[in-house]
C-alpha cells in the first residue's frame, strides 16, 4: 500500500511543541481585515468562532487563500455546524505565532495537494459544532432550562415550551465562559444547508476593488524597499560586486550580500532599488552546474530508462515473463519538461527584524512554515517570530515547501535592523529561481494477448524526485512515493484505475541541481499524459474503441470507471462529433478524486482548436459545487498552458525563459467550453484544486491523434509546430 | 517631482520622469489594488485608464501621465455605487486568487466604453490579460452579464 507522504510536520514543529502554551496573545497589525488580534471586535466563543454584538460571525481559516475557494468552503463548514446566518459570515486568518502559542489548536496551517478542506474538515466542522452547544447551553442558562430543549437556527436560539428566544451575538459572551462540550456529533450530509450549496466566495467582494490585500501589497510607516538578484546559476555563488557604483544613486540607502548567493539594493521606492540593482556590477562563481544543458538531462534521464535499479511503485504478477510470452509487445517513449509556476504575484514578503522580535508578511502556502523560516533565518526562537499571512495571487505549489524568499527578506531586514523592507522579486528573478515542476522521461511496455487483452505493462520512470530535494526525510528507503501518483496499487490517494495482471511500475531516480518542486497537479499530471495516451495507443494497436478499451479493465475500479462514463456520456461518445471535430478521453484518481475528461478539438494545419472540455470529478463530498466547476474549468487552463505552451530549459546551467514573451500563457480567446460535472459519491473527502488537471493534457492530446493520427510524445506542443487556436 | 490626478484627486509625487506609473501608483501614492505582474506590459495585471484608455501602466513612463486623469481600480466605483462590471463580477463570482481581476476588470470597463456589446470575437481579441487561476470562462460571462446591464 502506497499514500502519499505525510507533508504537516515540519521540522520546526518540535520547537514549536516545546514553546506550548503561555506566550502572550495580541497583535496588533498595520492593515485591514483579514487578520485580528484574538479578542478583536467581539467575544471570541471557541478558537474557530467569535460572534460579535452586530450579529457578525468571524470564523477564523487557518488554510491559505490562494484562489482555490478553500476560505470560503472551510467557512461554510464551520457555518453549517454552527446554524448560523451565513450572510452574516466573515471570516480571519490566525497567525502561526498564534497557532504555536494556543498548542496548534487550529491544527495545520499546510495548503497544499488539495488537503485543505478534505484533511480539516473534521475537525473544523467539529469547531462550528461545538461552538453552537456552547451558545445553546449559554442561552439555556440563562432561561434555566436544558438545553437539549433548546435548538438553534440561523443564528437564533430557541426554546420553545417557554416562547423563549435569542440571537447568538446576545449570548456570546456567557457562551465563551462555558465548558466546551467533550461529545461532538457532526450533521449527516443529507441535513447539510450551507455545506455542499454553491454559495458564493467571500472573498469576492474585497478582490473586484482592489481591497483585497497580497504580500505584494503590504505597507507600513517607515518601510523601505527591496530588490535581489541570486546567483542565475542554482548551487553558484555570489564572488564580487561594487556598490559604490550605485550607493549615491538617488533613494538607495544600502547594498547588502545576502547569504553566499545573492545581492540587494534596498532603496525608498521599489523602482529605484531595482535600477540600481541593474546597474550594479556583480560577478558570480557559477561553479560545476553552469555546464549543465537540457541536453546533457535529457541524455542522463535517457540512460536512466535501462537502468537495472529501479525503485517499484507498484508490483503484480510476473512482467518479465509476460512481455517475453505476449502475443504482441508495444512500447513507446514519453518526455515531460521542466515548467514553472508562474504565480501572477512574484515571490515578495515584508520583514522586520528588530533585537528582540522578527516578524513577516507574506502570501505563503504554509503560515508555520513561514514562521519557521523567519526564526531559523533571524536567529530568534519562534516566539519571538511571526508570520502574518495575507491573500495569495497564487500559489501553485510555489509558496508551499519553499519559503525562500521569505528568508532572503528576513536576511536583507536584518541588515537594517527595525526598519520593514519589502522584497518584490521581478518577474524574471521568479522565472530563474523557481522549484520546477520535476523533468521525466517514461517508456511504457505493453503485452497483448492473442485476444487483444493488456496481459503485461511496465512503465519505467526515469527523473526527478521532489521529495529527495525538499523533504528527503520522507523518502521511503531512499524511495519518492509521489513519483507513483496515479499508479499505486492502493489506499485512498492515487490509485491505478485498470486491472493488469503483470505490472510493473518503476522510477530510476534522477535528480539534476534545477530545484523541483510541488506544482499544481504534479506527478500526475505527467503519469496521467503517460499512461492515458498510452492506453490510446494500446486501443489502435488492439483496433479498438478507446472507451471499450478501458472498459474491459476497470470492473473492478466502479468509481474511476463512473466518472469516465459520465463524461463520455455527456459529450456524445460513441455518436457523430460536428464535420471536423474529433474527441479524446482521460482519466484517473489524484488527491482522493476520481477524474475524467473528454475533449473535442478541431486541427486545422499548425493550430488546435479545444472547443469542449466535459470534465468530471467525484472528489466524495463536493463542498461548493460551484466552486467546484470553476477549479475544473481553471485547472484545464493551466493543464493546457503547460501542454502547448509550459517548458523551462536549461543552458549553461540557467534557466533560458524569463519573462511571458518566452514563457506564455492561455488567453481567453483559447479558452475552450468547459462543462463540468460534480459527482459526489459520499463516504470519502477528496480534493478539488489539483485533480482535475491531470486529464486535461491526455484528453487533449488523444482527441489531437483522433484528428490527425499523429501521436506526440513529447512537450510541449508547440516544438511540434502546434498552437492553441 | 510630477503632480498626478488619480482618481480626481492631486498627488504631488517625488519620482524620476522614466518611473514607470504602475510603482508611482503602488509605492508613492500607496494604491496597491493596481498589480505588478511582469512589468513588460504583457499580462495586463497593471490596467488602468488614462483619461479614460486603458493602458498598461508597468510600461507607461510617469511623464507621459502628466495631466491625465488617472483611474485605478479603487477609483471605479462611483459615489459609492460599483462599476458595472465590477457588480457583474460578483453576479458571477469570477475572482479565484484575484490578483489579475483589478487589471481585468479596468480592460474590461475600457471596452464596454468603446464597445457596449461586445461580441465573443471581440472579447477575443481585445482581452489579452492573463489570468493563471484560469477564470476565463467566468470573465467572458460576466463581460456579457455587464453589457446587458
Amino acid at each position: 500500500m502506497y499514500s502519499t507522504p505525510d507533508m504537516n510536520r515540519r521540522s520546526f514543529v518540535v520547537g514549536a511543541a516545546a514553546v506550548g502554551s503561555g506566550l502572550a496573545l495580541g497583535f496588533e497589525l498595520p492593515f485591514g481585515p483579514g487578520v485580528a488580534n484574538a479578542q478583536v471586535g467581539g467575544p471570541e466563543v471557541n478558537a474557530w468562532v467569535v460572534v460579535k454584538p452586530d450579529e457578525t460571525v468571524v470564523v477564523r481559516i487557518a488554510r491559505s487563500e490562494m484562489g482555490q475557494g478553500t476560505l470560503t468552503g472551510l467557512a461554510q463548514m464551520v457555518a453549517e455546524e454552527l446554524e448560523c446566518d451565513w450572510s452574516k459570515v466573515t471570516y480571519e486568518f490566525p497567525t502561526a505565532g498564534q497557532n504555536v502559542a494556543r498548542k496548534r489548536i487550529w491544527g495545520d496551517f499546510f495548503t497544499a495537494g488539495s488537503r485543505g478542506i478534505r484533511e480539516s474538515n473534521d475537525f473544523v466542522r467539529k469547531g462550528g459544532a461545538a461552538a453552537r452547544m456552547m451558545l445553546v447551553q449559554a442561552a439555556a442558562n440563562e432561561w434555566k432550562v436544558s438545553a437539549a430543549e433548546c435548538t438553534a437556527e440561523n443564528g437564533v436560539i430557541t426554546h420553545k415550551a417557554s416562547n423563549h428566544s435569542i440571537t447568538f451575538g446576545k449570548v456570546a459572551d456567557a457562551a465563551a465562559k462555558v465548558e466546551p462540550p467533550q461529545e461532538i456529533k457532526l450533521k449527516d450530509a443529507k441535513d447539510w444547508k450551507i455545506l455542499g450549496k454553491g454559495v458564493k466566495r467571500l472573498d469576492t467582494p474585497d478582490k473586484v476593488i482592489g481591497k483585497a490585500v497580497y504580500g505584494i501589497d503590504v505597507r507600513m510607516p517607515g518601510m523601505l524597499y527591496a530588490a535581489i538578484k541570486a546567483c542565475p546559476v542554482n548551487g553558484g555563488k555570489l564572488a564580487s560586486f561594487d556598490a559604490a557604483r550605485v550607493s549615491n544613486n538617488k533613494g538607495v540607502k544600502k547594498v547588502v550580500q545576502v547569504e553566499d548567493y545573492a545581492v540587494a539594493v534596498i532603496a525608498d521606492n521599489w523602482w529605484r532599488a531595482k535600477t540600481a540593482l541593474d546597474a550594479l556590477p556583480v560577478v558570480w562563481d557559477e561553479g560545476e552546474n553552469a555546464k549543465v544543458t537540457s541536453e546533457s538531462i535529457a541524455a542522463w534521464l535517457r540512460e536512466g530508462l535501462d537502468a537495472e535499479q529501479a525503485f517499484v511503485g507498484n508490483k503484480g504478477g510476473d512482467v518479465k515473463a509476460a512481455l517475453a510470452g505476449a502475443a504482441r509487445k508495444i512500447e513507446a517513449v514519453y518526455a515531460y519538461p521542466y515548467q514553472h509556476h508562474v504565480t501572477l504575484e512574484p515571490q515578495n514578503a515584508v520583514a522586520r527584524y528588530a533585537d528582540d522580535k522578527c516578524e513577516v508578511w507574506c502570501s505563503t502556502q504554509n503560515g508555520e512554515a513561514a514562521l519557521a523560516t523567519v526564526s531559523e533565518a533571524c536567529g530568534l526562537p519562534i516566539p519571538k517570530c511571526e508570520a502574518y499571512k495575507t491573500f495569495l495571487g497564487g500559489g501553485f505549489g510555489r509558496r508551499s515547501t519553499s519559503q525562500d524568499y521569505i528568508r532572503q527578506a528576513v536576511m536583507i531586514a536584518k541588515q537594517m535592523p527595525g526598519t520593514p523592507i519589502k522584497l518584490v522579486w521581478t518577474r524574471e528573478e521568479d522565472m530563474a529561481h523557481g522549484w520546477y515542476h520535476p523533468i521525466t522521461q517514461c517508456r511504457l511496455t505493453a503485452g497483448l494477448d492473442k485476444d487483444n487483452n493488456l496481459n503485461a505493462l511496465h512503465v519505467r520512470i526515469s527523473g526527478q524526485s521532489i521529495l529527495a530535494k525538499v523533504r528527503p526525510a520522507a523518502l521511503q528507503d531512499g524511495r519518492d512515493p509521489a513519483t507513483f501518483s496515479g499508479f499505486y496499487p492502493g489506499g485512498a490517494e492515487a490509485t491505478l484505475g485498470y486491472s493488469v495482471p503483470n505490472i510493473l511500475v518503476d522510477h530510476s531516480m534522477r535528480n539534476p541541481h534545477i530545484n523541483p518542486g510541488f506544482w499544481r497537479g504534479v506527478n500526475i499530471n505527467h503519469n496521467a499524459i503517460y499512461l492515458e495516451c498510452f492506453m490510446d495507443e494500446l486501443a489502435k494497436e488492439a483496433g479498438v474503441d478507446p472507451l471499450e478499451f478501458r472498459r474491459k479493465l476497470m470492473a473492478q475500479h466502479p468509481k474511476h470507471l463512473a466518472v469516465l462514463n459520465a463524461v463520455a456520456a455527456k459529450a456524445g461518445w460513441g455518436t457523430p462529433a460536428p464535420q471536423g471535430v474529433h474527441r479524446g478521453l482521460a482519466q484517473c484518481m489524484a488527491f482522493g478524486s476520481y477524474v475524467a475528461a473528454c475533449a473535442e478539438v478541431s486541427v486545422d494545419g499548425n493550430k488546435v482548436k479545444v472547443h469542449r472540455i466535459v470534465g468530471a470529478t467525484d472528489p466524495g463530498y463536493a463542498v461548493n459545487p460551484a466552486q467546484i466547476e470553476r477549479q475544473i474549468a481553471g485547472s484545464f487552463v493551466y493543464g493546457l498552458t503547460a501542454l502547448f505552451m509550459g517548458e523551462c530549459t536549461v543552458k549553461a546551467g540557467r534557466i533560458e525563459q524569463q519573462n511571458f514573451d518566452t514563457y506564455d500563457m492561455m488567453r481567453i480567446a483559447q479558452m475552450p467550453k468547459v462543462e463540468a460535472i460534480v459527482m459526489p459519491s459520499g463516504g470519502f473527502w477528496g480534493g478539488v484544486g489539483e485533480p482535475t488537471i491531470a486529464v486535461a493534457a491526455p484528453a487533449v492530446l488523444n482527441a489531437i491523434t483522433a484528428a490527425t493520427g499523429k501521436r506526440y510524445r513529447t512537450f510541449p506542443l508547440k516544438h511540434h509546430g502546434l498552437s492553441l487556436a | 517631482m510630477a503632480r498626478l490626478s488619480v482618481n480626481g484627486q492631486s498627488h504631488d509625487v517625488d519620482v524620476e520622469p522614466d518611473t514607470p506609473l504602475l510603482w508611482v501608483l503602488r509605492d508613492a501614492i500607496g494604491l496597491t489594488g493596481t498589480k505588478y505582474g511582469c512589468g513588460i506590459a504583457q499580462c495586463g495585471a497593471c490596467t488602468v485608464h488614462l483619461d479614460g484608455t486603458a493602458v498598461r501602466s508597468c510600461s507607461v513612463p510617469v511623464s507621459f501621465a502628466d495631466g491625465k486623469q488617472i483611474t485605478t481600480i479603487e477609483g471605479l466605483a462611483q459615489n459609492g455605487t460599483l462599476h458595472k462590471v465590477q457588480k457583474a463580477w460578483i453576479e458571477h463570482d469570477v475572482p479565484q486568487c484575484g490578483y489579475c481581476q483589478s487589471g481585468m476588470i479596468m480592460a474590461v470597463a475600457a471596452l464596454l466604453k468603446n464597445k457596449p456589446k461586445p461580441t465573443d470575437a471581440d472579447i477575443d481579441n481585445e482581452i489579452t490579460n492573463i489570468c493563471r487561476c484560469g477564470t476565463y470562462q467566468q470573465v467572458r460571462a460576466a463581460i456579457h452579464s455587464a453589457a446587458n446591464a
